[in-house]
């Protein structure tokens, strides 16, 4: 089972009718990027080399950082509706099922978005998940949601642009929502437990190195944060 | 030091400054007529404490506005929760556990902002008098039922949640200069999300309701109705930063899955437009 990304290589051609939006999107930091690595002898991707693949700097980066994210949750839920576990309610497959079109579509605005400047498809390891298993696949939508939730929420101060934190902020909450009804599955009453919200009623904000180290055992691919702001 | 010329820069830069520093309004006038006699030395020190009153200690206006709204909207629910949980209409178990659980967390919601606001040298606003049937005071609202009808007071709960989250986000880049308090702010942003997930799901298991979601499909009030279509109002959104989400890149992805994958912001006049007839 080696499940991968539904598209292609980000390297795809760019020039769409999408183009304009595009470009208006990314005009404010475009002066701010650093040009992917130019370690042409390398013939893996363009951006990437021994040390990972490089996620860029300033709100560029934060945006690959996102789309790294969406990349893995969208892989997984692909995985979860192509091999549902056993005794799977309709309930589960319907709500499941949204979720992972969410997720899709979370990548996918990524990757339109950040157009030449997106990192690669990603390679996913989940050797580590048995799909057939209930308790497996929800145990592992907790902590990818959990995840996913924190590292918005953790992000959100490295982002210098309004409109990208609005961006993030119409996607944090959905994935809050995700999470919420994935614990729910799990346990009745769990969406927002002690694990997670703290005696101030705060929700968790974990910094892109914390949740990389979590999502990296989660992927074959190599993601390099160091260019990425950290405050 | 030109203290005439700073005064006058900082007018033009914040023309409410004045109002900001309200009961020293005349003194710092008279202190820009007199800043010349002044001894130099004196000036940045004077000037720096009065606009430690104004501002706050590194709180800017807007983010103490932002913070006071949040406030307002977080002793709505707290003392909506409180109530309903009182009211022993909330049948025992899960049911009591979930609005138990979301009172708390909206009890240290204020807390932690009161604190926040009094860390930044203002002041908390005061609790408003509520009025949960939405009657402006008269307490014979639309939702006058609201604490002995289970039903409604998922519909009133589902509302709040959602209008929550939509009123966090609306204001979050005011906050982008202050990493503190939007880190915050967005730490109780997703806990209204995740609080919206479970009062939604409560209400599609009560009403065997499957177009009942934990997420918003498209302007969709849940059948609560028109009472409540300005929260919902701009949420069928499909398209974000000029990117069709419908069907993008040739993934089967359906409008209403495009709606439901993005929340919308709501702005602080639609928010407050909105809970206004809850308030007295």
């Amino acid at each position: 089972m080696k499940p991968t990304s539904t598209h292609g290589s980000a390297d795809q051609p760019t020039l769409d009718a999408k183009g304009l939006a595009r470009r208006k999107f990314l005009t404010q930091t475009a002066g701010l990027v650093t040009v992917a690595s130019l370690a042409g002898a390398c013939k893996k991707d363009k951006n990437e080399n021994n040390d990972g693949i490089d996620l860029g700097s300033g709100d560029i980066g934060i945006l690959n950082y996102a789309y790294a994210l969406e990349q893995l949750e969208a892989a997984f839920y692909t995985q979860v509706m192509m091999s549902p576990f056993s005794g799977i309610s309709a309930t589960e497959t319907a709500l499941l099922t949204d979720i992972r079109d969410h997720e899709i579509a979370h990548r996918e605005f990524f990757k339109n978005a950040l157009g030449a400047k997106a990192i690669m498809a990603l390679e996913v390891n989940f050797s580590s998940i048995n799909f057939s298993s209930r308790d497996s696949v929800l145990a592992t939508a907790k902590a990818f949601e959990d995840l996913g939730v924190s590292a918005y929420n953790g992000a959100g101060k490295l982002i210098t642009n309004p409109d990208y934190l609005l961006l993030a902020g119409k996607i944090v909450s959905v994935e809050a929502r995700h999470a919420g009804f994935i614990r729910d599955l799990i346990s009745n009453g769990s969406f927002a437990d002690n694990t997670v919200i703290d005696a101030n009623g705060l929700d968790l904000a974990k910094a892109p190195k914390d949740v990389l180290a979590t999502a990296g055992m989660f992927l074959k691919s190599k993601l390099n944060a160091n260019n990425l702001p950290t405050s | 030091m030109n203290i005439q010329h700073l005064i006058t820069t900082i007018e033009k830069t914040d023309p409410e400054v004045y109002e900001r520093l309200n009961p020293r309004r005349k003194v710092i006038q008279q202190f820009a007529k007199l800043g010349g006699k002044l001894a130099l030395s004196a000036v940045p020190i004077a000037l720096g404490s009065m606009f430690s009153k104004a501002y706050g200690r590194g709180t800017t206006g807007s983010v103490l506005d932002v913070l006071q709204y949040a406030l307002t909207l977080e002793y709505l629910e707290a003392e909506f929760y409180t109530k309903a949980v009182a009211s022993g209409i909330v049948p025992a178990g899960p049911p009591t556990g979930a609005f138990t659980t979301i009172r708390d967390h909206e009890n240290a919601h204020v807390a932690f902002l009161k604190t926040a606001i009094t860390a930044s040298g203002a002041t908390p606003i005061s609790k408003p008098t509520f009025d949960f049937s939405a009657g402006n005071g008269s307490n014979n609202g639309p939702f006058k039922d609201v604490f002995t009808n289970y039903q409604l007071l998922l519909a009133v709960a589902q509302t709040f949640e959602d209008t929550g989250v939509r009123a966090y986000k609306g204001r979050a880049a005011e906050l982008i200069s202050n990493n503190d308090v939007l880190t915050a702010a967005l730490k109780i942003h997703s806990v209204e999300a995740r609080h919206a997930a479970h009062i939604r799901y409560m209400r599609r298991n009560l009403l065997s309701n499957t177009t009942i979601k934990p997420w918003i499909t498209g302007k969709d009030t849940g059948g609560i109705g028109a009472a409540v279509q300005a929260s919902y109002n701009g949420e069928e959104l499909a398209v974000q930063a000029g990117i069709t989400i419908t069907n993008i890149n040739s993934m089967a992805i359906s409008v209403n899955a495009a709606t439901e994958a993005f929340d919308e912001p709501l702005t602080d006049t639609q928010v407050l437009a909105i809970v206004d007839p809850f308030i007295a």
